[in-house]
């Protein structure tokens, strides 16, 4: 065992790294949640948002190019969970469930001919004087743009939903549906536009994995991250900022204890691989516990006539 | 001075199977209160809400000033100066006051004006509102408040009031009524849709009445009796209840010391609760909704339990049973909320009458159920009730709120119950029905059931009962003898005012 071997700079780098789908992901499912739909298919868009942003960019050779497509891919896959949902009035549970499979049966066959193939690299965003600070400089000024993009993207969210009229209306449609139309607003259409911008968050998400992470295409290689952000945005109260803190908790345990097992630590291998999840979870339900409950119209099927 | 504001001409609505509104014309002039009467079912609600603009009509057309008006949405109609006090709050409980009044207003000022203007409208109209506080946690009163104060903020010129007054304590009412007379001297008109013939009196200056879709006719409500209303409403004469007078029996119920937090996060707590019912008495519980109603009838029917001796029936200890030893035992109780409590929306009335008469009526046979007998008991319900159905095997969500509500009545009176519990047994039912259901109360009362009766409707509490006790914020009072009972009395009893006050200007 030899500890020395952790650097800790590299460590809450790469922490922020490994975070950053999680985020991506749980912040788009936060925002269809708070318009009162529950999309269990992140996984789904995940994964499609992965093979679409990886097969882009490899054709194209632009990395930013690949992740407009991620974004696509994503909100196109969710395009098929709104028509279900929202027109055809179809369970959410269910079709969210049908959405994932479908999901990663797709993203492998578009996959096929991916195998095994190098993206282009994204580059680094070296921020001039910040990135130079020692320690604090490689910990948070020289990373790619989609990660900075990832907290930006989280203010954003939780300053739309707190301050503006849109966010206000966003709310109300998930809280109370009925009373929203009652009111004039455009619930199908309000929770459509939700589920594409989760879509599309998802997506990017997945193309973070396929992209920067890891970075190649691989079957599978959400590997459950989409069920992570659903489980996150439930345990962060709907709350953004919570949100990006559990993500980055799960992260960092995430990186810590490849560390540790790289480190040989003496504890079984299996535990250290469930630690990310015990704690993320510990965490977040003792933050969690100021009551605030979910959008009070989650998952239920709004029909105009009721 | 009488300028029309709203001509409505031969306004025709129909739903797959129904007319809703068979064209109705009247007119609404300015600065005038004007009620719209009718039965449930009669097509109130989708009248005014072709006026509020959620739905079109198929047929005719409205002038609004001299101008033709076709509001293809709420938001138009708003921007034309209607305004709508929904009877079922389209409210948000998650958010706050001034979050809920910004989303009916087109073009809400920035929050911290908003608050402002929240605090200035609601002291000159007399009631007084925190822009900041959550909805959920608001009362009934309070909330109903939130309603007209987001209406009053966008300077109406017509005001529809769809059945405002059934969650008010009387006194509350008072104030409403001084509230909206404030508002008709400054000329705005308001339409006002309530089952309550006395308030129209007291408020009205005209009255139309829809029956099955159509008016059938127009009335001075200030020269014409409630009875002469109701049966131009109903179509045919009325039948009233009657009452025999009885003696009481050994004390059949009772309740000591009972404390009992809610169950639910937006719940009421039970406090101290005393209460005892004789064979062959009907107890009245009145109260504003939200004050402990609902936890009192889950303590009754067995599904909050409690310490074993706070609740006694005929003297045995059962606190601590279940709702079905309690059915065994002969405590019976009918929920308020029909769908989803009372009965099970998708199942059949078959199936409905197993779920709470399975073990009085034997419909249970070594844990097979006896299909045969199920449905004969159902259809014993319904023609005693008189249930409007095509037959048992419907499913309950198919039969309307008033049909299901004799259903759900006659279900458990026909178990011959040596206590009956029911919460808000008329809800949303129109007079016939109502009247029925009262009767069938009165009768097993004097057969020597002790009724327990809890509801908004003091006029119906009056009607039946012979005591009354009133909550307030899950405290019970003393139960005192209906005969002699004033509306003053009953408004203290009930927690007064609940801080409002009389419009300042």
């Amino acid at each position: 065992m030899d500890l020395s071997a952790i650097n800790p700079v590299l460590l809450i780098a790469s922490l922020m790294v490994a975070a950053t789908p999680l985020l991506l992901a749980a912040i788009g499912e936060l925002v269809a949640e708070k318009a009162g739909v529950l999309n269990l298919g992140v996984e789904g868009m995940m994964i499609v948002g992965a093979i679409s942003g990886f097969a882009i960019s490899v054709e194209t050779g632009s990395p930013l190019l690949g992740f407009c497509a991620a974004a696509v891919g994503g909100a196109v896959l969710s395009l098929l969970f709104v028509i279900l949902t929202q027109y055809a009035l179809a369970n959410q549970v269910a079709s969210g469930l049908a959405l994932t499979l479908f999901g990663l049966g797709i993203s492998s066959l578009m996959g096929q001919s991916y195998v095994g193939l190098k993206p282009p690299s994204t580059g680094e965003i070296h921020i001039p004087l910040l990135s130079d600070i020692p320690v604090i400089g490689p910990i948070l000024f020289q990373h790619d743009p989609i990660l900075y993009f990832g907290i930006a993207l989280v203010a954003i969210v939780w300053a739309l939903l707190k301050y503006s009229r849109v966010g206000l209306i966003l709310r109300a449609v998930g809280e109370n549906h009925d009373a929203a139309h009652a009111l004039g607003y455009k619930v199908v259409r309000v929770r459509t536009l939700a589920i594409l911008f989760g879509g599309a968050c998802a997506g990017l998400g997945g193309a973070y994995i396929s992209l920067i992470r890891v970075p190649q295409w691989t079957e599978g290689m959400t590997a459950g991250v989409g069920w992570i952000a659903l489980a996150l945005v439930v345990f962060a109260s709907w709350k953004p900022w919570r949100a990006l803190i559990g993500a980055y908790l799960f992260g960092g345990i995430t990186v810590l204890q490849l560390n540790l097992q790289a480190a040989g630590v003496a504890i079984p291998v299996e535990y250290l691989a469930m630690s990310p999840y015990i704690i993320t979870i510990l965490v977040l339900v003792i933050l969690s516990a100021d009551k605030s409950s979910a959008p009070a119209s989650l998952g239920r099927i709004f029909h105009a006539s009721n | 001075m009488n300028e029309t504001l709203l001509k409505i001409e031969g306004l025709t609505k129909a739903y797959p199977g129904v007319v809703a509104n068979d064209s109705v014309s009247f007119d609404i002039d300015v600065g005038e209160v004007h009620a719209l009467l009718g039965e449930n079912g009669a097509g109130k609600s989708t009248l005014v809400k072709m006026i509020y603009g959620l739905v079109k009509p198929d047929s005719g057309r409205m002038v609004l000033r001299g101008q033709p008006f076709a509001p293809a949405e709420p938001r138009a109609a708003r921007a034309d100066g209607i305004a709508m006090v929904f009877q079922h709050f389209s409210l948000f409980d998650a958010l706050n006051v001034a979050e809920n009044i910004a989303l009916g207003m087109e073009d809400p000022p920035r929050m911290r004006d908003l608050a402002r203007r929240i605090r200035e409208v609601s002291e000159t109209y007399g009631l007084p509102l925190d822009p900041f506080r959550t909805v959920g946690d608001l009362s009934a009163g309070e909330r109903q408040r939130v309603e007209i104060i987001r209406c009053l903020l966008q300077d109406p010129k017509l005001l529809i009031m769809d059945e405002p007054t059934s969650v008010l304590t009387p006194q509350e009412v008072g104030i409403l009524f001084q509230t909206l007379e404030k508002l008709r001297s400054e000329g705005t008109s308001i339409l006002y849709i309530s089952h309550k013939l006395e308030e129209i009196r007291r408020l009205c200056d005209t009255a139309t009445i829809l029956r099955l879709g159509r008016n059938v006719g127009t009335c001075l409500p200030a020269e014409t009796t409630a009875r002469d209303m109701a049966e131009m409403m109903v179509g045919s004469t009325l039948q009233t209840p009657e009452r025999a007078g009885r003696d009481f029996g050994d004390v059949a119920l009772d309740l000591s010391g009972l404390s009992v937090p809610s169950p639910s996060a937006f719940g009421t707590s039970l406090k101290n609760v005393h209460l005892t019912v004789r064979r062959g008495e009907i107890l009245g519980i009145g109260g504003v909704a939200g004050n402990g109603q609902d936890e009192l009838l889950g303590v009754l029917s067995g599904e909050i339990p409690t310490a074993a001796d706070a609740v006694k029936l005929g003297g045995q200890p059962i606190g601590r049973l279940g709702p079905t030893a309690r059915r065994r035992l002969g405590l019976l109780a009918a929920p308020e909320e029909r769908l989803g409590h009372a009965a099970a929306s998708d199942m059949s009335l078959t199936e409905n009458a197993l779920l709470t008469g399975a073990v009085r009526e034997k419909l249970v046979a070594n844990g097979f159920l006896r299909w045969g007998a199920a449905q004969g008991f159902a259809e014993r319900v319904i023609s005693a009730f008189d249930v409007r159905t095509p037959g048992p095997a419907n499913a309950a969500r198919s039969l309307s709120g008033g049909n299901l509500q004799k259903f759900v009545i006659g279900r458990e009176v026909l178990q011959a119950p040596e206590v009956l519990v029911v919460n808000q047994p008329t809800w949303g039912v129109d007079a016939a029905a109502a009247a029925a259901i009262r009767q069938a109360l009165l009768d097993l009362a004097a057969k020597g059931t002790a009724v327990v009766c809890i509801s908004q409707d003091l006029d119906e509490l009056m009607e039946i009962s012979d005591s009354f006790a009133a909550l307030n914020e899950g405290r019970l009072s003393a139960p005192k003898d209906t005969s002699g009972l004033t509306v003053d009395e009953i408004g203290l009893m009930m927690g007064g005012a609940h801080g409002m006050e009389v419009a300042h200007v």
